[in-house]
């Protein structure tokens, strides 16, 4: 089990690198930026580093690869050996390469899915809370019929009707996880447009679409940031598992859920490689929920229980 | 209230079907044309109406479907032209034994690991199981499972593959599809422990459970005869709940251990773009989703007096 003494080798390493970053910023920062660093437990600097190592990969992905995303370099599942560090996979494209493409593939999919489901959600959310009326009641009833099929057979049965093409993955996850976004930011924004100074506002003769943007979202920022997070996880997840079904991102481009399914036999045989994407995948939603239930921890103001 | 609650779940039903239904008709033109993409003629693309009745308005098209659905029969599977009755017969009951199997494993597991973690609350015991449910909770289904398989069926104590034919045994059954159940076990426990250790926590503040106490009960039975009887109607819903998320966490490891399953006949649809089998199937799948929401609403409302006699 020399991989796995490897694996949590490294796990320590990343641990003892945010511990030091986060003394680093303890001794350095001053004024507001160092109370966020006072109260940050060790799990959430540990996200935070995760998730800023992942960005980076994704943007220097170029530089970073040692071979081309989509080129066949070597003869067909390689084992680990110094031209290519993880070896090639089933057509021998180099493995190493694919991993790194893919955080720039997988990741920026869920984040761009995450970010329209976002935008479409919430704004529809906060517009429904403030309107009321026919208007939040159709809305909300539709989102509750959308809402009673299980997510995973509903994108299921769209991408039947659209296509698995990475675009309709894109627009029937964020179609799907928008009507999630609908009901937090319906619920967070019912408690905020009672408020006076909503009513004040509505009486100097503002407009829908400054209230939203001005008076409520302002307010709703701390458990829409929070939901963001989660909301992330679950696409991130749920596109890598449609991706790994075969109905996702569709090689030659590189994608995690893809890649273990391409080199799943390699498993009945003993070998660590194909579980690699889906390590890196799980490595980031942990780092996301670390990093989320800081924020939540801190937005409540609660103590540990 | 118990009635109303049925005759909602049975409008939500009746709903649900027609979300289904009408999805296809969000389509630019319609089902044939999109079916046959470029290569339609005028003759083919009529034939293919012709055959998938395309030439009724839609609330007919939905009325027979739904009550054929009603009677078992769910049309003909555009892919391989079979009755689609034929190809979920054997693969409904195959899923709805993995499911069950799952639920076998995991409900006892959570409900003693959530009353151990609330009654050692903060301790290492504690924390393990709440780090590890954290764990569990971000790990993608295919990744638990093929971990297991690494681990497992390496060592060849299990099989990494499920062939299952008519004169498999219960006891083999049990065994071949003990990962794949296992998997499923791994992936719902540890929200199911966290629900029941936080509904215990909630209760143990309330001051009869500080006279429990103070009788000088020990804290066992404090949980388990005091707490835990409060604790029922979350514990019964999350329960619910999850069993629920089995549902769809079954698509996923149906495949990974080529399981002949409901969801691989969906995974398989979807990709040969067989708009009749997935609509059947997303039917079973959504009946049972919102069927376990009303029964775990049922049970709730059941064990707490209070519900059961609002005012």
């Amino acid at each position: 089990m020399g991989f796995a003494a490897t694996v949590t080798l490294g796990l320590a390493g990343l641990f003892a690198l945010a511990w030091v970053i986060r003394a680093g910023g303890r001794a350095v920062l001053t004024g507001q930026s160092r109370s966020l660093v006072n109260d940050m437990p060790l799990t959430a600097a540990f996200g935070l580093l995760v998730i800023l190592i992942y960005a980076i990969v994704a943007i220097a992905a170029p530089v970073l690869a040692p071979f081309p995303e989509r080129e066949i370099v070597g003869s067909q599942f390689q084992a680990w050996n110094a031209e290519h560090p993880l070896g090639t996979d089933r057509i021998g494209r180099d493995m190493l390469s694919r991993l790194i493409y893919g955080a720039r593939n997988t990741v920026g999919i869920a984040f761009a899915t995450t970010a329209l489901a976002f935008v479409v959600g919430s704004i529809l959310g906060l517009w429904a809370a403030l309107t009321g009326g026919w208007l939040d009641q159709l809305l909300s009833r539709f989102v509750d019929a959308l809402m009673a099929i299980p997510a995973l057979i509903f994108s299921l049965l769209l991408l039947t009707i659209f296509g698995t093409s990475v675009l309709s993955l894109i627009l029937v996850i964020a179609a799907v996880d928008a009507t999630r976004v609908f009901r937090l930011a319906r619920s967070v924004a019912q408690g905020i447009v009672v408020m006076d100074y909503i009513e004040a506002a509505k009486l100097r003769g503002e407009g829908a679409w400054f209230l939203i943007r001005r008076e409520i979202l302002p307010n709703a920022m701390a458990p829409l940031v929070a939901e963001f997070g989660l909301r992330f996880c679950f696409v991130f997840l749920s596109i890598s598992s449609l991706s790994f079904l075969g109905l996702g991102i569709k090689p030659p481009t590189a994608d995690w859920g893809s890649m273990v399914r391409d080199n799943a036999t390699l498993i009945t045989f003993g070998d660590v490689t194909p579980l690699l994407p889906a390590g890196c995948i799980a490595l980031l939603t942990v780092a996301v929920n670390f990093v989320v239930d800081w924020q939540l921890h801190r937005a409540s103001g609660l103590k540990e229980g | 209230m118990i009635l109303t609650r049925v005759a909602l779940g049975i409008g939500l039903l009746f709903v649900v079907s027609l979300v289904i239904f009408w999805a296809t008709e969000l389509l630019p033109g319609d089902l044939a044309s999109q079916l046959l993409g470029q290569s339609a003629t005028p003759e083919t693309l009529a034939a293919l109406r012709e055959q998938l009745g395309l030439n009724d308005p839609a609330p007919v098209r939905y009325w027979n479907w739904l009550s054929g659905a009603l009677t078992g029969d769910f049309g003909v599977s555009l892919a391989t032209n079979r009755p689609i009755a034929d190809l979920i017969g054997a693969r409904l009951g195959n899923t709805v034994f993995l499911a069950l199997y799952a639920a076998a494993l995991s409900v006892p597991i959570a409900l003693t690991l959530g009353i151990l973690s609330a009654l050692w609350r903060n301790s290492i015991f504690d924390r393990a199981a709440n780090a590890g449910a954290l764990g569990a909770i971000s790990l993608p289904e295919f990744f638990v499972a093929y971990i297991l398989v690494l681990w497992l069926a390496q060592t060849g104590l299990f099989p990494s593959m499920v062939r299952i034919n008519p004169t498999t045994t219960m006891g083999e059954r049990l065994y071949m599809t003990f990962l794949p159940a296992l998997t499923l076990t791994l992936v719902v426990t540890a929200h199911m422990m966290r629900m029941t250790r936080a509904a215990i926590i909630n209760l143990m503040a309330s001051p009869y459970i500080e006279m429990a106490r103070l009788k000088g009960l020990s804290p066992l039975r404090i949980v388990l005869r005091h707490a835990l009887p409060n604790a029922l109607a979350p514990i019964i819903n999350v329960v619910a709940l999850n069993l629920a998320y089995l549902i769809t966490g079954v698509v996923v490891v149906e495949v990974v251990f080529v399981y002949p399953g409901l969801g691989q006949l969906m995974v398989d649809a979807v990709s040969n773009r067989d708009i009749a089998v997935v609509q059947a199937v997303a039917l079973i799948f959504a009946t049972a989703y919102v069927g376990l929401n009303l029964i775990a609403d049922v049970l709730s409302t059941l064990s707490n007096p209070r519900l059961m006699h609002r005012r």
